[in-house]
């Protein structure tokens, strides 16, 4: 409890700090310019620094979990991709990982009744509202595009009109922004009410959380309820992306705390756990293909180490197997 | 302290409660049954292996190197460094939880550290004081609950012992995990990390100290080797009236076959070993063993990559020797995620062997082509499926069978359908454990990797647990009294553990009920099976 309470109060205090900023004329510029480059040349570097250091470590075996019949006898039905042994099938199981999250698909909860009888069902919340949280994320980056860029890509043009399919509300509510906000408070009610996942958790998992859900309620306060000035907004962002920023006055305080928050998320990803949005690409018990027998995996670092050799064993037991009658290289 | 040997109904009363102690306090009561003795001095000398002396694992004083925390520190920079696996599961772990309940030791004994989660961040908290940035800034700030890190201390090194050896290495946490953490990869590096410093167990280090030595873990030495071979060859024939020729060290010999020792000197292994002899003489290979490479298994495979190395470097070895073609490889688990996974990179390239090719059927082994190494089930299944063979399943109608899949052929090599076909062929009634339980997903024995040792006695139970509980299951629906198996140590460690949670249930491999099956030219009519037993529902089942 004292690692969600600690992880709250420190992104509470970051937006607190930032609304305070965002009203002080001079701090507002530092805020507004300086944080948001240091922060995403932080994000560039850092998740950069991370995939060089990945990479530079060998893979020096080839260890994929597999999850399928293997490519054997030509009448066995192989399976492609849960047991790739071609590039293509590696490629298909790594995209239904990354984009359907097929390995937490399979989850499932036991529980041990009386008998005893350890019994199990499927557990699919999680992998749903993980899957709902990423692809949220995903529209809503893309989304943000129509800030950022001008003319409008078609991209977020399109994402817009589906995001608000419902034409509910005005601001229309998107769909996207009612999941984000559903699938981060079941994982985060998930993790401070199982108590397994609560005994694992760290200030870290917390924190991740509630910045995240902070900058999504900031996020949607400035579009639904404060009603921010979208086109100072835009104005300031696109100033922002060809490195001449000017900061209009009348951006408001929600819009630095959002601000703020994005950039703490930005900076903070490359040295967390968020790591994983790249990490995942390069994990090698799912990124190999299962053909160890067929295609030789090479080790870089494969050195020669002490054995016992054959001569060495038959002297050994060299009488004891000319008294057996066994075969001998020196008779 | 509790009872030594629990009774079952007292095992099974687990708490997944988690305990009010943060897990990030390192402190470990060694519990007798519940983890193993120390390796003897001599077979860490005998391997070269440091520190070796007497020590047990409940002493106070370990007898640690003075620089030991400096050697771990340095053992894991260089595997770091070494290991993509090892760097990237220290780094993108997001504690999701997936993998808790995925664990057979957690499932038996609600010990929070044995989620694989746990067990992994046992060996993170160190690694985000001494190796990530904010560590290093930090220093010891960074060894807090709220900064994650721990100080790396005795204790820590007695907790990665007793956890680091509570797991078997089976990988089904891996199936589970959204990234494909495999718990398998950081036990099998805080092993090698534990071993820097003389912590490791005997019943792990003997094995591989005798398969250095004589070839093979039990320490059978070339004529004692010999010894099992004729007494399995005069065995058969007292079984089947036919005396099959079965060579040792023979040159030239168009397939050298390896099968784990137990096979030739074990129950029930035995009666798969001599299932293999029937099989292959009835086809007429051209075969040998080798009194060198008298081992498949690998108990490398629990110590370290090195050891891993240096054990496996016989098999290619000794078939250059003897000039054979190929090779051929029994049932066993662990000796087969070595074989598919490792050999070939650690101790390869075998171009001096050919592509498998089988003589009797002409099939090409293209999934082997590489590697020169083919499975006996893929052998065998081919043959069945070529017709080559004259099968009486029901020989084996004693038996309602299930088949338990072994951790490695299964998430190593993904060998599900070859055992499953020749089960249906050579048997009339087989049924299949909860899907969850098995394939992919299967649970492991409890005694893998190295632990199957006795004083580890509740914990293996524990372990097993799951797997007893998916047998008794289909015991009860479908009356199901033996559990099939292609693994030693499966063979070696089910029976008792089936004992414990399923009495009435048996363990075979599936070779041996090849052998009851197989229709040899020239054999006597059989009364019984290979266990001696007599053959029953014979002419029903003709009839």
């Amino acid at each position: 409890m004292t690692r969600l309470l600690s992880a709250s109060a420190t992104v509470l205090a970051i937006a607190l700090a930032a609304a305070l900023a965002g009203s002080l004329e001079g701090v507002r510029t530092v805020l507004a310019v300086a944080v948001p480059y240091a922060a995403f040349a932080v994000l560039v570097l850092g998740l950069s620094w991370r995939v060089v250091r990945w990479s530079l470590a060998p893979v020096p075996f080839r260890i994929p979990t597999v999850c399928g019949q293997q490519k054997s006898l030509p009448w066995i039905a192989s399976s492609r991709l849960e047991s790739p042994h071609t590039t293509a099938g590696v490629i298909g199981r790594m995209a239904l990982e990354i984009l359907a999250f097929r390995s937490l698909f399979r989850n499932t909860g036991s529980r041990l009744e009386r008998g005893p009888r350890l019994v199990y069902r499927e557990a699919r919340w999680l992998w749903l509202a993980a899957l709902l949280f990423h692809w949220s994320l995903l529209v809503i980056l893309l989304r943000h595009l129509r800030l950022l860029v001008e003319p409008v890509p078609t991209l977020a043009l399109v994402l817009d009109r589906l995001d608000g399919f419902f034409q509910v509300g005005a601001p229309v509510v998107y769909l996207s922004d009612g999941l984000i906000l559903v699938s981060l408070t079941y994982l985060l009610q998930r993790r401070v009410r199982n108590p397994q996942v609560r005994y694992i958790s760290l200030f870290t998992d917390y924190f991740a959380l509630v910045l995240l859900g902070a900058i999504a309620v900031s996020g949607m306060w400035m579009r639904y309820f404060a009603r921010a000035d979208t086109v100072a907004i835009k104005q300031f962002a696109i100033g922002l992306t060809v490195f001449r920023p000017a900061v209009p006055a009348n951006l408001g305080d929600w819009f630095f705390v959002h601000l703020a928050l994005v950039a703490t998320l930005a900076a903070y990803l490359p040295f967390s756990k968020l790591v994983h949005l790249g990490g995942v690409f390069l994990s090698p018990t799912r990124n190999l293909a299962n053909n160890n027998r067929m295609k030789r995996h090479l080790n870089p670092w494969n050195y020669p180490v002490k054995v016992h050799t054959y001569q060495e064993w038959e002297q050994e037991f060299h009488d004891k197997m000319a008294a057996a009658g066994l075969p001998l290289e020196r008779p | 302290m509790s009872n030594p040997n629990p009774k079952p109904e007292e095992l099974v009363q687990i708490g997944y409660q988690p305990p009010s102690k943060d897990w990030m306090d390192p402190s470990v009561e060694f519990r007798k049954g519940t983890f193993c003795y120390s390796a003897l001095p001599k077979n860490l000398n005998y391997l070269g292996l440091p520190n070796a002396r007497e020590w047990q694992p409940f002493d106070e004083d370990w007898k640690l190197p003075p620089d030991w925390k400096q050697i771990i520190l340095d053992g894991m920079k260089e595997r770091l460094e070494k290991y993509r696996s090892f760097r990237l599961f220290m780094d993108i772990c997001v504690r999701c939880g997936a993998c808790a309940d995925k664990c057979h030791f957690y499932l038996g004994s609600g010990d929070p550290k044995n989620m694989p989660v746990l067990r992994a961040e046992l060996m993170r908290s160190i690694y985000r004081r001494y190796f990530t940035p904010a560590g290093r800034l930090l220093g010891p700030l960074a060894a807090t609950p709220l900064a994650g890190g721990r100080e790396l201390t005795e204790d820590v090194v007695k907790e990665w012992f007793y956890y680091f050896y509570q797991c078997t290495e089976c990988r089904r946490c891996s199936v589970f995990c959204p990234y494909g953490i495999d718990t398998a990869e950081i036990t099998m590096i805080g092993r090698e990390l534990l071993n820097l410093i003389g912590c490791n167990i005997n019943w792990v280090l003997e094995p591989a100290a005798n398969c250095f030595r004589t070839g093979n873990h039990l320490g059978i030495q070339p004529h004692g080797f010999k010894d099992s071979l004729d007494f399995a060859v005069d065995e058969l024939e007292e079984l089947t009236g036919i005396r099959v020729d079965a060579s040792i060290n023979r040159k030239g010999a168009e397939v050298l076959f390896i099968v784990p020792s137990a096979d030739y000197f074990g129950t029930p292994h035995y009666y798969t070993f001599l299932g293999y002899l029937a099989l292959l003489h009835e086809i007429g290979l051209d075969y040998t063993f080798s009194a060198f490479a008298s081992e498949g298994g690998n108990f490398g495979l629990f110590n370290s990559h090195e050891m891993i190395k240096r054990l496996n470097a016989k098999v290619y070895a000794e078939a250059r020797r003897l000039g054979v073609k190929w090779i051929l490889g029994g049932e066993c688990g662990h000796m087969w995620r070595v074989l598919h996974q490792y050999m070939d990179t650690m101790n390869g390239p075998a171009d001096f062997l050919e592509a498998p090719v089988s003589p009797v059927t002409g099939t090409r082994f293209e999934n082997a082509r590489s590697t020169k190494m083919v499975h006996i089930c893929e052998f065998t299944a081919d043959l069945i499926h070529e017709g080559k063979l004259r099968l009486d399943p029901a020989r084996n109608n004693r038996w309602t069978v299930t088949f338990h899949d072994s951790c490695n052929p299964a998430r190593a090599m993904g060998l599900l359908e070859e055992p499953r076909y020749i089960l249906r062929s050579v048997c009339q009634r087989f049924h299949e454990m909860p899907e969850n339980t098995i394939r992919e997903q299967t649970f492991c024995c409890g005694s893998g990797s190295g632990l199957g040792t006795d004083e580890n006695f509740e914990m293996r139970m524990r372990g097993g647990l799951p797997r007893a509980n998916a047998v008794r299951y289909v015991k009860e629906k479908y009356g199901v009294n033996l559990l099939a198996c292609i693994c030693a140590i499966d063979k070696a460690t089910l029976p008792p553990l089936l004992e414990y949670w399923v009495p009435g249930v048996e363990v075979a491999g599936i070779h041996e009920l090849v052998g009851n099956a197989l229709v040899m030219r020239g054999e006597k009519p059989r009364s019984t099976d290979l266990r001696g037993e007599p053959l029953v529902e014979l002419e029903a089942a003709h009839a």
